[in-house]
Formats: C-alpha cells, structure tokens, sequence
C-alpha cells in the first residue's frame, strides 16, 4: 500500500486519493497550432522512473497536488502543493 | 519439428518420456536479419511465425530481454472474445477468434482453446440498454451474441447470487458463446516452436538498447548481444512500448498502468463460463486446475512495476463476493501485475511509425491477449506489404491527430479508463 504525503495532511492511505496523471503538462494557449494540442491531449512522456504527477486529495483537504514518484519502484520522492514546485523542479 | 501426435505420445510413453526434442532452437544471433521482432511474447511470437508462413520471410530474429512469453502472455487471465461494439473493433477481434479456433490445428501445439462461453452481467436498465445495442450491433457483423434473461442465468451458473436482494441485482446478460479461455503460455510456445521450424531465430535474454535510423530509415538495432543490421523492425512490447519507440524519438498516445490479477486456491469444477460484471468492473472464470482466475481494475496510476497495491486487490475480491458469496470461504492463492500499454481511446496501435521500416503493434490496453493470432497475422502483414492489412487501417498512429480515435467506451483523451 502507498503512502501519500499530502502536502497539508501527511502521509495518509492512497484509498483517500484520487489520481490526476502527468502533472508536468500545460494547456496550450486557444489559438495555438493544431500540433501543439494535439501533443497537449493525446501524448504523454510515460517515463520509467521518477514521474511529476497529480493527485487529489478526495476523502481529506479535497485539495490537487503534486507528487513526484519513482514508476518503477512507487517509492514517492516528493510532493508540493499545487503552486509550488517540486523538489528540484524548474518553474 | 518433430510432429505432436497421439503417435508420438504413445512412442514416447515407451522410452519414459525422456527422448523429447527441444521445441526449437537456441541460435546464435546473426548480423544481418531481413526483419527483426522486438518482443518475445505471444505477439511477437506470432508476427515472426506469420511473416515466415504467410509472406516467406523466414529470415527473421524475435529479441526478448527475459524469457519468452514472461511479460503479459503469462500474466493475464486467459480470456478470448471479439463482442465489440465499433466495426474496427469488431472485425479485427472476430478475425482472431477464428484464428483462436484453430489454432492448435494451426501450429500442431495444443493451445486449450475451451469455447465456454463470456457472460456480460446486466444489473441496470442502462446496462441492459447498452447489452442490447452491442449485442445487435455483433449480430450485424456476424458475430456470435445472445441475450440471456435472468432465469437462464441462474440455471446456467447456479453460484451467482441472481436473488432479488443481491447487492448488484442481475437482469440478465450478454452472452458470446464461442467466447472462452486457451491456454496462455501455451500460446507463446506454440508459435514459438512452429516459427523456429520455417527458420526464425529466437533469441532470448538479448535486450534492444537503440534503434539505428538513418535519415528517417531504419538500418538496424543495437542490443546486448551486439549490433544487427535490418530494414524492418516489428515492436511488440506492449507495456513498454514508450520506451522503445522513444529509441527512435516517437512519442506515443500511451501510458504505462499496472493491472493486477489473481487466482483462489484450486476447487472442483464450480464455474464453467467467463463471468464479467462492467458494473463492478470484474471478471473470472475457473482454470483447468481449479483455480478461479480473477481481476478487475487497473491500479489506477502509471507504473512499470509488474506489481500493484492492496486496494485493488481488495476491491476485486468485494466484487467477487458480491456476485458469488459461495465464494466466501475459498483462499486467495496469488496475486501478480502486468504493464499494460494505455492508450488514449483504448483501441490499440498496429501501424507503420513515422520512421521507414519501423513498425509496432501495441496499445493494447488490457485487452492484448485475445488479440494475439490477428495481432500477429496483420503486424507481419503490415511489415511484409509496408502498408496496413484492411483489419488494421483503422489502427493508426495517426489517427488520434486526425480525430479517427476508435473510442469503444465513449470516455475521450483519457488513458485510465478502465
């Protein structure tokens, strides 16, 4: 079983969560080019290994927020509320 | 190839079983393939054993980094249907099915192909709406459906609770009699003994570490075992599909999700039909062992771990419980993980790729096992011809760009449907 630190509540059993996937996506400006949604809604890094992602925290703050967690192993590396970056992070 | 006969059984019942021949070889790998298949799995087994069959070229290395038919073809839970609504869908998994039929005959390895039917639950108007309208739509396309009503149901499989008082009432369900089981991992060796027999190579623990592209040409493939030079590269790697195709910097509408399975301790014979719930998302039948083979949702977050977590596993038994408390009592024996290939319409990918000469088949969701005879057949099809077969035009790369997305379930961009 996981262990999810939220950001506002601790550590608490991933059955509170619900996921959110690839939290490093940004939803392009409307009257970018079709290429550049079609990248923002169809296709995904899916990398093996540490992953940015969102969860949210259903049975608890009810707040989105960020993990970073190993998709190999699911150990969890970090998390960040939703505005701030996470450990490491660029932006 | 030494021929599988009731001869050969009865010749080797007289020297103890102990003069078997290998199934197939264990070559060395070359320099040069006309073809190579990345993938040792039932899919990949079956691309090399169709190019070799149906297209002649024999001349053909499968790679697998484990042992064969270690990922998912020895992970799921056995079950064969084609009861699609889309037509793309419909006629692709047909074409399998009859594939599956035969296929012991096809490749002289008993694949325990067992015809027992799959039973779709109804437990709402709306289910039932939507049971009757696939269930007209696969009778359109020829395909085997039909409605049972409640009685029939519990007459048919007397451990579902069909009492008015059960938590998830049953209505009815859909049936697709020549639905069933076959053997798993039977399927991998079966194609892997008849492709090494027309002359393809099967190499194992030979991992793939890059794909060589020349100006927008495949020229070849780096592995572990050394460096190959070919013009046409097959990818059946479905749960890591991302990865090898970002050897050769091709982004895919996919994410990796963990799918677990899992077995009771093995009974006597309880249930002889492939019961599913779409309400409670579960489905089991009972193996030839005894064992009653279970599952239900995806973990629900990406993962390439071949290993979930306890909530699902939790869930998936409530489910059971709900449907057959006489279950109740039975032992839960083991639980695995599979990485399935999520793609974001949940219809799978068998295509030419951007680059020429690369090709996969993948995205297969969590439905990949009853496709792998047709998976095979049109993935060599598509290398041999570099064009798709008229069962696989639809599953293209490009089609998510193109809004052509095959979205069986209605849920749009959404890669966790399940």
């Amino acid at each position: 079983m996981m262990l999810i630190p939220c950001p506002w509540c601790g550590e608490r059993n991933q059955i509170e969560f619900t996921y959110g996937g690839d939290a490093t996506l940004r939803r392009p400006a409307p009257t970018a080019p079709q290429s550049v949604w079609v990248d923002y809604v169809y296709l995904r890094d899916n990398p093996c290994g540490p992953h940015d992602e969102l969860w949210y925290h259903g049975a608890g703050c009810r707040s989105w927020f960020k993990v970073r967690r190993d998709t190999r192993t699911h150990d969890i590396l970090a998390s960040a509320p939703i505005d701030r970056p996470l450990r490491g992070e660029g932006s | 190839m030494k021929r599988y006969s009731i001869f050969s059984l009865i010749g080797g019942a007289f020297t103890g079983h102990a003069n078997w021949p290998r199934a197939w070889r264990n070559p060395a790998l070359k320099k040069r393939y006309d073809a190579v298949v990345i993938g040792g799995g039932g899919h990949g087994l079956a691309t090399a054993y169709y190019l070799a069959k149906e297209h002649g070229i024999r001349n053909v290395a499968v790679l697998e980094k484990g042992w064969l038919g270690g990922g998912n073809t020895g992970r799921n839970t056995t079950i064969v249907r084609s009861n699609y609504h889309l037509d793309a869908n419909a006629h692709f998994y047909e074409f399998s099915l009859k594939l599956w039929e035969r296929l012991s005959q096809e490749l002289n390895f008993n694949v325990m192909y067992s015809a027992r039917g799959v039973l779709n639950l109804v437990h709402t108007p709306a289910d039932m709406d939507a049971a009757m309208r696939r269930g007209n739509a696969m009778r359109l396309n020829g395909i085997d459906a039909q409605f049972l009503s409640r009685d029939e149901i519990a007459a048919r499989i007397p451990d579902l609770d069909c009492s008015p008082k059960a938590r998830f009432p049953v209505l009815g369900g859909l049936l697709q009699p020549r639905g069933g089981t076959v053997r798993h991992d039977a399927v991998a060796w079966g194609y892997a003994r008849a492709g090494d027999a027309l002359g393809v190579d099967i190499v194992e623990r030979c991992e793939v570490t890059g794909i060589r592209v020349e100006r927008g040409v495949v020229t070849g493939v780096r592995t572990t075992l050394g460096d190959i030079d070919t013009a046409k590269v097959g990818i059946a790697v479905a749960g890591h599909s991302s990865r090898v195709a970002a050897m050769a910097n091709i982004k895919l509408p996919i994410e990796s999700h963990v799918l677990q399975a899992m077995v009771s301790e093995p009974v006597k014979p309880v249930l002889d039909t492939v019961v599913t719930s779409g309400a409670v998302h579960f489905y089991v039948s009972q193996s030839d062992k005894g064992e009653l083979v279970m599952g239900g949702d995806l973990d629900f977050y990406n993962s390439y771990a071949q290993r979930g977590n306890l909530p699902m596993i939790e869930n998936v038994v409530a489910a059971c419980l709900a449907l057959f408390p006489a279950f109740g009592r039975l032992r839960l024996m083991r639980t695995w993980g599979g990485i399935m290939d999520m793609t974001m319409d949940g219809s799978p990918i068998i295509a030419k790729l951007p680059v020429q000469g690369l090709y996969m088949t993948g995205g297969w969701c969590y439905g990949g096992f009853k496709a792998t005879p047709a998976s095979g057949y049109v993935h060599a099809w598509t290398i041999a011809n570099d064009k798709p077969h008229p069962l696989n035009e639809a599953f293209t790369l490009e089609r998510f760009a193109e809004g052509r997305t095959l979205d069986e379930k209605g849920a749009g961009p959404y890669p966790w449907a399940h």
